[in-house]
């Protein structure tokens, strides 16, 4: 087991930029996400820690040990790839095997370490097949048994359930959660499914064109996004932004108005759908629903607070429809206010 | 990884070196040979091969036999791609049997046509038991070239259209399905699904096509001498001739220099003439 | 039935017999010997077929020696063209570098010409240094052909195993070479052996370079050449009929590849 440092990691491709000076510190035993959308960089940071590319500058360290020149092979780590990666011309059980069997692992110590991967990933009905006779959830199976089989001091995943199917895609979270909770390994693990972060990760490294834009507990970045990306990214529907004229310390929009930080004119409202009340008579934002979606558990209802479009979660049984005109309350200790330009939290 | 950088010219060195022996470096001696003539710098071995009385001839009967055959070819392949396009049961085996002539040689193709076309051959006894004609005729003499030349282009039609039909079939299987789904869909009959959908679409598989058939005719000499003989010269012929039986380096290499530009013009015409913006392609 | 369906099938048996009615015409012609190539009218039925025209054939000086040294030759260009194409097609499709458009420029450049003519300056060379009249020269030149083909579609081939198989063997512990050892070539090997095959069937075609390099060590094609004009018919006919014969096997072998190594060799 061991932490890992990443030490002012530089990537170009190039005049392009992929990654820019990033440090990061991951515990011992940590769980930590990186999420962002595709080209943001999470996936060159984690084949830099792996060793498949080469940082254009900075060190990786895992324990206390500067890997960063190493080849992957000497890096003591163990892999989950996107598209599983599993060999085709080799049974389970061998795919499986394959870390020991290049670790020169004695035969009865790499039965013991199959079967206990097996067993874990419960594949051991097909140890004896060729992954072409397997489904995407087995083979993903595969995947994270044949990286558990050798006891890795640190297991990259790479986007490791985006290639299956939506239920199956939760199934497989929720094990893979138990699985490396029990062997606490070390682990990194990219994805752009921020509800794949949120559920597995001790952290989330939020990035965005190159950069960390915001680290934190899963709760935390939900709650008090650092920036207006992080916001806009995580949760789903996304944060609502509403722009609104300050004057004398009070933000104020409409019927609504709230202490804000800053001496700005001019700053950002950031609230999340489900933390606005619907003020049926009283003052507030008022808010034209424009369309209503009903999605079971809540009402979302999507319109305008003049001419700023955001959207709303009601109670289901709210009976609002298109054309509604109400006055939204938004509960004043979970706004997050933004800077208008530079999109970053202010105060707090 | 640290040798990464070197690692793919390490990989690529061996077959370079290769070319240059054996490709770049007797394609400069040929240009040497062709316009060096008893020690000094000349056009001599151009005006020798000029001036040969089967130059002409042979020069003509190249360019005569690319103009039918390559044509006939790919309407032909393109028929039959289009029939394995539609086709359910038996496609592997028909397509198999369509590629067999891939494997075979011009000059085993030559032999081929030969048994047919002998005096005494199948299409005589066809044509004698069918009361056309009533003792063997020769039909592979220079007394009668049409004949000869029409056993020469089925010999080649029947040998090579096989390599254009791989290519075609090839390039059908890179024209996702959905495309003439849609067509279909908007009303497109057969007819206008091929004009409209299948043949530009093919156009990058027709246009390689075009290139390798061109310039592998162009080098036709094999299936000609084995069924006529020196009744048909042609250029690559006529090259093995003034090197073999003339001992002539010279001329040869000339007649070598002219069956390039020959071919390399003929690659230029089809790159330009069959464009594909790259935007355009499937 | 519709007409469109019976012109459809009679276009495809029509087809079908244009392959193979000549083909097994020359069967016949091949085991029929002196007798069969002379009677006339002919017909369909091989009623003079004997193994014995054959073995007249196999015992005629030189020929034995001829198939011989097509084998050889053959053998050869397959091993020269994998083991210098394999490499550089690996190179071409998993790393970019300085230099690799003028090398894919070099290769399809030989398609542009008309190679085997290329032959002719080097009957020079090779008598210099030895190589003129040898099987081995012959098979250089072969190579010549076959290797901006094995080339090509070895580097497709490449590309169509996914980058992330190897990187997985390097995480768990391969180096490069092991990586390739272990996984890339156990998956690379039929498609290889297919072009293999692809380089073997081009040799053993081959006519114009090998009747201009080789005197005594001639080719099957390159003796039948030399000899054609004035050896009987019956003879020509065996010699051919031997010619296809391993080719359309070979061809057989490989179909599944067929389409695959084209399609991608064309772009």
């Amino acid at each position: 087991m061991a932490g890992i440092t990443i030490d002012r990691i530089k990537k170009t491709f190039g005049a392009a930029t992929a990654l820019a000076e990033i440090s990061l510190e991951i515990a011992d035993g940590e769980f930590l996400a990186l999420l962002g959308p595709s080209g943001c960089g999470k996936t060159t940071l984690l084949r830099i820690i792996a060793g498949l590319e080469t940082q254009t500058s900075g060190r990786v360290l895992i324990g206390e040990r500067d890997v960063s020149a190493l080849p992957p092979k000497e890096r003591g780590l163990a892999m989950v790839f996107q598209n599983y990666a599993v060999f085709p011309h080799m049974t389970v059980y061998e795919n499986v095997a394959f870390g020991l069997r290049m670790q020169k692992a004695d035969e009865t110590t790499i039965k013991r370490e199959v079967e206990r991967a097996a067993s874990l990933l419960h594949i051991e009905p097909y140890l004896d097949r060729y992954p072409a006779k397997l489904s995407g959830g087995q083979r993903q199976r595969v995947a994270v048994a044949r990286a558990l089989a050798v006891r890795p001091a640190v297991l990259l995943m790479d986007e490791p359930l985006s290639n299956l199917d939506a239920l199956l895609r939760l199934e497989m979270r929720s094990e893979l959660k138990g699985v490396l909770q029990q062997s606490g390994t070390t682990t990194i693990y990219v994805t752009h499914d921020q509800t794949e972060a949120m559920g597995l990760a001790d952290r989330i490294a939020v990035m965005h064109g190159g950069v960390i834009e915001q680290i934190g507990a899963p709760q935390t970045i939900y709650e008090r996004p650092a920036t207006k990306f992080v916001g806009g990214f995580v949760g789903s529907p996304p944060m609502n932004f509403i722009r609104m004229p300050v004057a004398g310390g009070r933000a104020a929009l409409g019927g609504f108005s709230a202490p804000c930080p800053g001496a700005k004119s001019e700053i950002i409202c950031g609230i999340r759908p489900e933390d606005m009340r619907i003020a049926l008579g009283r003052s507030g934002l008022d808010f034209k629903v424009s369309v209503a979606e009903p999605l079971g558990s809540t009402l979302l209802l999507t319109g305008k607070v003049q001419d700023q479009l955001i959207r709303v979660a009601a109670r289901p049984d709210s009976g609002l429809k298109a054309g509604d005109i109400v006055a939204l309350e938004p509960e004043a200790q979970r706004i997050v206010w933004l800077d208008s330009e530079t999109g970053r939290a202010v105060g707090a | 990884m640290t040798n990464s950088r070197l690692l793919p010219y390490l990989l690529i060195a061996p077959s370079v070196v290769f070319l240059i022996l054996l490709f770049i470096f007797p394609l400069v001696q040929t240009i040497g040979l062709a316009f060096t003539d008893q020690g000094g710098a000349s056009l001599g071995n151009f005006r020798k091969m000029v001036g040969d009385i089967n130059f002409g001839v042979s020069l003509r009967n190249t360019f005569l036999l690319v103009a039918v055959v390559i044509p006939l070819q790919i309407g032909l392949a393109l028929g039959m791609a289009v029939m394995l396009q539609k086709m359910e049961k038996g496609r592997d085996l028909v397509l198999w049997i369509w590629t067999i002539p891939l494997g075979v040689s011009d000059l085993a193709a030559g032999l081929v046509w030969l048994s047919i076309l002998q005096d005494r051959g199948y299409l005589n006894s066809t044509l004698f038991a069918l009361g056309v004609i009533d003792s063997p005729t020769n039909w592979l003499s220079y007394e009668n070239p049409t004949a000869l030349f029409v056993g020469i282009v089925l010999a080649e039609i029947w040998r090579a259209t096989a390599i254009v039909l791989v290519i075609l079939v090839a390039g059908f299987q890179l024209i996702p399905k959905e495309y003439f789904e849609a067509a279909e869909v908007f009303g497109a009959t057969g007819w206008t699904r091929f004009r409209k959908i299948t043949l530009p679409l093919l156009k990058p598989s027709l246009q390689s096509a075009l290139i390798l058939r061109t310039v592998l005719a162009f080098e036709v000499f094999a299936v000609v001498y084995a069924l006529g003989g020196r009744n048909f010269p042609v250029l690559v012929g006529e090259a093995y001739t003034w090197m073999r039986d003339n001992q002539n380096d010279g001329v040869a290499a000339a007649y070598a220099i002219l069956i390039m530009v020959i071919s390399l013009a003929a690659t230029l015409v089809y790159i330009r003439l069959l464009r594909t913006k790259p935007e355009a392609q499937a | 039935m519709s007409t469109k369906r019976f012109l459809y099938l009679t276009g495809v048996v029509t087809l079908i017999a244009w392959i193979v009615v000549p083909i097994y015409l020359i069967a016949i012609g091949a085991f029929s010997g002196r007798a069969g190539v002379f009677r006339w009218p002919k017909s369909l039925w091989p009623a003079d077929a004997s193994l014995q025209a054959m073995q007249v054939f196999m015992q005629i000086e030189g020929v034995w020696n001829a198939a011989l040294n097509s084998v050889i030759v053959a053998a050869l260009c397959m091993l020269f063209s994998v083991l210098l194409g394999a490499p550089a097609g690996y190179a071409l499709a998993r790393f970019s570098f300085k230099g690799q458009t003028a090398y894919r420029l070099l290769i399809v450049l030989t398609r542009a010409f008309p190679l085997a003519i290329l032959a002719l300056p080097l009957t020079v060379n090779f008598i210099r240094i030895g190589l003129y009249d040898t099987t081995l020269g012959v098979a250089l030149v072969h190579t010549a052909l076959a290797l901006p083909f094995a080339a090509l579609v070895s580097s497709s081939l490449f590309m169509g195993i996914p980058r992330e198989l190897e990187e997985a063997a390097w995480v768990f512990g391969c180096s490069r070479f092991q990586a390739f050892v272990k996984v890339v070539l156990p998956l690379a090997l039929p498609g290889l052996a297919a072009t293999a095959i692809f380089a073997f069937v081009i040799s053993w075609n081959e006519v114009f370079a090998a009747a201009v390099l080789t005197v005594r060590e001639r080719t099957l094609t390159a003796y039948l050449l030399t000899v054609l004009s004035e050896s009987p018919l019956h003879f020509r006919f065996a010699g051919g009929f031997i010619l296809i014969v391993p080719s359309v096997l070979f061809i057989f072998a490989v179909r599944k590849y067929l389409f695959a190594m084209w399609g991608i060799a064309n772009r």
